[in-house]
């Protein structure tokens, strides 16, 4: 299986020996200090804003991480879409200063014995934190690999014994134009929805995130809870969740409303499909340089062992 | 030293300078619009040689913007190229607007001029339909917030509207 899973690992995947090196200083750093002392003499790169956080406890799934993270935190932390913040790359990072992630409250819905509100801390509580180091492909052509922090979201989803019923999860994002200044533009119907099927969902790859690089999501990244789906197109990875419902119908996600030729609801990367107006055979690994060239796009995203049969006998151009 | 100067231009410095260059170029022409307009509104006659040289500055930037394309963008991948000028409606009106850009930068002299005579209006009316052809390459390669390329169209459709009603006028 961990052979399988490795088989795709490019050279160009893999970090210099030096900033591997650092990586592994740092994440000692975080996990053996409490405060934050211990990280003042490393890089600017790897610097992390000043929040007063506890330092989560996690272990590395080595099953499920590549052998090496190749974007820094800066990388992962200021170029982002996270409309609900601003269209531009660094408006989430720009405007997402003052968001509250505390308290939180999850509603679970729909097709569930237990339903209800509950708070970020409930919904935690049972589940040890792993680190997973996944490719993460947007729709716009770039890609960067990242060490999330979470927990299978299976995991989650058992303990709200859903129904026979239970064909879809439906994810929604907070609504707060207050403090989501993008969301007083209607660039995307809000609130952001998203969705998977209940298999899709129930895969041991599909995570409940609540960190990347030891430490808890910053804003810009979805804090404090987000979703990722490593063989689906970014824009599935659903960021702030405050519901999880459960349907027997497949909802209408918002990029596929906002434009539903050029986005569908299964968004599975696929260098043979393109987009309507570009080419998704290749992709931009962020964190090189004006020189580093565009590497070939996988089929799902390097995942296709372990999620292909998901897909068997589907028309994937139809169902893209 | 590249990498260097990479840190500025942020995680993804080509399509910080493909967006660079491309917007400087489409700013720079709207600046050629521009002059005709300024000079009847304010009286004063501006210097022919001001267009030109704003026009001449657009060209550049579109010639770096096509540059970067082909060189840090499609890593001088020919199959690619070929694909991308066949296939994609936005890269397909860049290079016209390209070609067109570049048929004006050549018959920009005053030499060109005089041997063109009424020709040279002619052909130099070709901006107007370049200008479109900018903008729309710019609006259909934005993901879904069209707000700034609707922006430009509109001061676009200014400037042409402009031209065209005074033309009107005058001819009556």
């Amino acid at each position: 299986m961990k052979e399988k899973f490795m088989q795709h690992i490019t050279s160009s995947e893999i970090t210099s020996e030096s900033i591997y090196t650092n990586r592994r200083i740092f994440l000692k750093a975080l996990t053996a200090t409490a405060s934050l002392a211990g990280t003042a003499t490393l890089s600017k790169e790897n610097s992390i804003p000043d929040k007063n956080y506890s330092i989560p406890k996690f272990t590395r799934n080595k099953q499920y991480s590549l052998q090496e993270s190749s974007n820094t935190y800066n990388d992962a932390t200021t170029y982002n879409n996270f409309y609900e913040f601003g269209t531009d790359k660094s408006d989430p990072a720009a405007y997402s200063k003052g968001f509250k992630s505390k308290p939180w409250t999850v509603e679970i819905s729909g097709e569930a014995e237990i339903r209800g509100k509950f708070t970020i801390e409930d919904i935690l509580k049972p589940h040890p934190l792993e680190e997973r180091i996944y490719r993460f492909r947007c729709v716009e052509a770039w890609s960067m690999v990242i060490p999330w922090m979470g927990f299978s979201l299976a995991d989650l989803i058992n303990r709200f014994r859903p129904t026979a019923n239970a064909k879809y999860v439906v994810f929604t994002t907070l609504h707060d134009p207050i403090q989501m200044p993008g969301q007083r533009e209607k660039i995307l119907d809000w609130p952001y929805v998203e969705g998977l099927r209940i298999d899709e969902a129930m895969n041991p790859l599909t995570l409940m995130v609540v960190g990347l690089y030891g430490r808890w999501l910053p804003n810009q990244n979805g804090a404090p809870l987000r979703l990722i789906v490593p063989w689906k197109y970014g824009f599935k990875s659903i960021k702030s969740i405050v519901g999880i419902r459960f349907t027997e119908k497949q909802p209408r996600t918002s990029w596929n409303i906002a434009a539903p030729e050029e986005y569908g609801f299964y968004a599975n990367v696929n260098p043979d499909v393109d987009h309507p107006r570009w080419s998704q055979a290749k992709e931009r690994r962020i964190g090189g340089n004006y020189l580093s060239p565009r590497i070939q796009t996988l089929p799902y995203n390097g995942y296709a062992t372990e999620v292909s049969a998901l897909y068997r006998n589907m028309n994937l151009s139809r169902y893209f | 030293m590249l990498e260097i100067a990479g840190r500025t231009l942020g995680v993804n410095p080509v399509r910080t300078l493909l967006h660079f260059t491309g917007k400087t170029s489409l700013n720079l022409l709207i600046a050629t619009l521009l002059v005709t307009p300024l000079s009847v509104w304010s009286g004063k006659k501006m210097l022919p040689s001001v267009r030109r040289m704003l026009g001449l500055y657009t060209f550049f930037y579109a010639c770096l913007h096509f540059l970067i394309y082909i060189s840090l963008e499609l890593d001088f991948n020919f199959k690619d190229l070929r694909i991308e000028i066949t296939k994609r409606p936005y890269i397909i009106i860049g290079v016209i607007a390209l070609i067109g850009l570049t048929s004006l930068a050549l018959t920009s002299t005053r030499k060109m001029m005089r041997r063109l005579g009424k020709k040279w209006q002619y052909l130099h009316a070709l901006i107007y339909p370049i200008s479109i052809l900018t903008v729309v390459h710019y609006y259909w390669q934005v993901k879904i917030d069209v707000r700034e390329p609707l922006l430009y169209a509109g001061v676009l459709s200014f400037l042409l509207f402009w031209r065209l009603l005074r033309k009107v006028y005058k001819t009556n």
